[in-house]
């Protein structure tokens, strides 16, 4: 059994609002062992960048109001610590990739210094020894001609090429724990490609434990050991990256699936889709927050909340369909033949 | 054979300097079909939204013409003229928050086109052919007198789709209409599309980077690259039997919702070969079109099993 790194228990988070208290988290609970990634997917406003934020106490107080829980980081929990303390831990143990390289990056600084910065405040070392450090990096980050690029500007690269600079960035202190948020969204696809790559190379030489945020599943299909459906505030659904795909239980789940077209699709029957958007979380809604969307919702949906069923040792759902009283309902048909179409490619190819 | 819409012929587009001009596009030729959907693919800086904007007439052109049931879009026109072809030919642009003027209802915005156009002039009319739009698209009477701020990201969507139909347009250019939405709002906007395509005989073009969605929409798809159009060829086609080297790797960079394939999944890096001026389109088929020389044709064709 590998360590486990992180754990989050009954997570919190609100926003104080002229129009009210907003619960963004509403008790989120996961864990991460060394070496795995954690993909959280979800549409905007599930609270899945909150969370990613909430981790590295990146959450500005006031308006943010950490209502509840405990962040479980290396045995220590991290909610009462001080900014001081903090500081220790950012960028040194916990390192943050943001989605956008065009306006994560310093327009007025070099290159080279942004590295070289995290290095010498966390790493006891000397200026040359921080730079030959930094180049380093850029050449493990795959950017060509790393002396001419350290000393560039970030206008003077392409978009991709700035991801890379913030991934070396995320890097420069060894973190154990690499939270990415949104890293491939504003990239184009075969940059995307290259980018999942590279993180998922620097994971198996350093063992980084990694959570990413997406709202891609494809991207999670490619980068993922385990997945965390959010929805409004909520993990509805939990499990193995093959669980959530061959094998999912939430209705949501079922209708991210349903909504993706994928490339054997037959154009002329509609996309599934999940109508309305997502409720309010000034005042969530009573019972399962997800049930005036579902069309499975039953009565009870609107009157209690489901808790988490086990569906496998390590395969949770938030929905009363999986309690025992509840009817059988099986998996809506498009998603269904998808996943049977996956499969049987599968079998094909081991013959 | 169904009757070509638009005709593209040769188009340029340069921008800056005539001394040292950025190419946006490139010299590109293609047509598109009544009633179909052509998907145009391509990475961020490949010129298409620019090749969206050229036909429209957002952008004077540098050279080339673009047809229109036969007449040149760019052609100097009387403002009768002008306006006549501004009723064909409408847009939906890529960010719903941008797009729509904030200090304007709904109603207001998608009623704009009228005023110009001097339709609907009787109140009541007006009012009822504003609320058959917003029926169309999914939305209800009350929502006209809201402000766009008041709308999530689909609804916004919604709204501009709206305001692109107020003037029963035969062709529609979507420029990235579901980039900046939600997964599983984009499925709503497009099945919106679709259905309003099926309803009013609309023609599309449909410029898009994610490729899963355009070979769902598409009926076919150009594929472009640094200003020229490199394949173009019906969605099926481009899809499973991809001859030019750019769209392979396009295609192989495409994740998909499959985790075991997905393991699995090598990408194939794209090197580009200058094409010098003997380039020209070669056919793979009587749909299906490859730009290129004479003797990279022949190497890709080789490469290529079909």
């Amino acid at each position: 059994m590998s360590e486990t790194i992180l754990k989050v228990k009954d997570l919190k988070i609100n926003f104080k609002t002229y129009a009210g208290i907003v619960q963004a988290v509403r008790g989120v609970n996961f864990e991460l062992n060394v070496g795995e990634t954690l993909a959280i997917v979800g549409e905007s406003g599930s609270g899945k960048s909150v969370t990613s934020n909430a981790l590295m106490k990146l959450i500005p107080q006031p308006p943010g109001i950490y209502e509840s829980g405990e962040i479980i980081f290396n045995g220590r929990d991290l909610i009462p610590l001080t900014d001081k303390e903090m500081t220790k831990i950012r960028g040194n143990d916990i390192a943050m990739i943001f989605q956008d390289p065009m306006t994560s990056l310093n327009p007025t600084m070099k290159v080279g210094r942004q590295i070289t910065e995290v290095i010498l405040k966390h790493k006891k070392v000397s200026r040359s020894d921080a730079k030959n450090r930094a180049i380093e990096l850029l050449t493990q980050v795959g950017i060509p001609m790393p002396e001419k690029r350290y000393n560039q500007y970030p206008h003077e690269f392409s978009g991709g090429m700035r991801q890379r600079v913030v991934i070396a960035i995320a890097l420069a202190a060894d973190p154990k724990l690499l939270i990415a948020d949104e890293p491939t969204t504003a990239l184009d696809v075969t940059i995307q490609a290259q980018i999942l790559e590279l993180m998922k190379e620097i994971q198996k030489k350093s063992n980084t434990s990694i959570i990413f945020i997406t709202h891609d599943l494809g991207v999670v299909a490619n980068i993922a050991d385990r997945v965390a459906v959010m929805y409004a505030g909520q993990i509805v659904e939990y499990g193995t990256v093959n669980e959530i795909f061959y094998n999912p239980k939430h209705p949501y789940t079922w209708g991210l699936l349903g909504s993706m077209p994928d490339l054997d699709n037959n154009s002329d029957e509609l996309l599934r889709t999940i109508p309305g958007s997502p409720p309010d979380l000034i005042h969530p809604p009573k019972g399962d927050a997800f049930a005036a969307r579902n069309e499975f919702a039953m009565a009870i949906d609107y009157e209690k909340e489901p808790p988490m069923f086990q569906v496998s040792e390590t395969h949770f759902a938030k929905t009363w369909l999986l309690h025992p009283d509840a009817p059988e309902i099986p998996i809506p048909d498009a998603v269904a033949r998808r996943i049977e179409g996956f499969l049987a490619k599968e079998d094909q190819v081991n013959g | 054979m169904a009757k070509k819409l638009v005709e593209i012929k040769n188009l340029k587009q340069y921008f800056g300097s005539p001394s040292n001009p950025i190419k946006a596009v490139d010299g590109i030729s293609f047509d598109i079909y009544e009633g179909e959907t052509l998907g145009l693919v391509g990475e961020s800086g490949c010129g298409k939204s620019t090749t969206g904007r050229s036909i429209i007439r957002l952008y004077d052109i540098t050279g080339g013409e673009v047809l229109f049931n036969g007449e040149n879009v760019h052609d100097k026109k009387s403002g009768k003229d002008l306006k006549k072809f501004n009723r064909e030919m409408q847009m939906i642009f890529q960010d719903p928050y941008a797009s729509l003027n904030p200090r304007m209802t709904a109603g207001e915005i998608i009623a704009e086109g009228f005023v110009i156009h001097g339709l609907y002039k009787n109140k009541k009319e007006r009012q009822e052919k504003i609320t058959s739009l917003l029926e169309a698209v999914g939305l209800n009477k009350e929502h006209a007198n809201r402000y766009a701020h008041e709308f999530s990201g689909g609804q916004r969507q919604r709204i501009g789709i709206a305001r692109a139909l107020s003037l029963d347009p035969s062709f529609i250019i979507a420029d990235e209409p579901i980039s900046a939405l939600d997964v599983s709002i984009q499925a709503q906007v497009v099945n919106l599309l679709k259905q309003i395509q099926k309803d009013r005989g609309l023609t599309y073009l449909f410029i898009a980077h994610d490729l899963s969605m355009v070979k769902y929409i598409s009926d076919r798809i150009a594929v472009m690259y640094s200003g020229k159009i490199v394949e173009v060829g019906p969605a099926d086609d481009i899809y499973n039997s991809p001859v030019h080297p750019y769209t392979k790797s396009l295609l192989s960079a495409i994740p998909l919702p499959d985790p075991i394939s997905e393991t699995k999944r090598t990408r194939i890096p794209y090197t580009h070969e200058e094409q010098d001026e003997t380039a020209s389109f070669h056919s793979v088929n009587d749909k299906h079109f490859v730009y290129g020389k004479e003797k990279s044709f022949q190497k890709w064709m080789s490469n290529t099993s079909i």
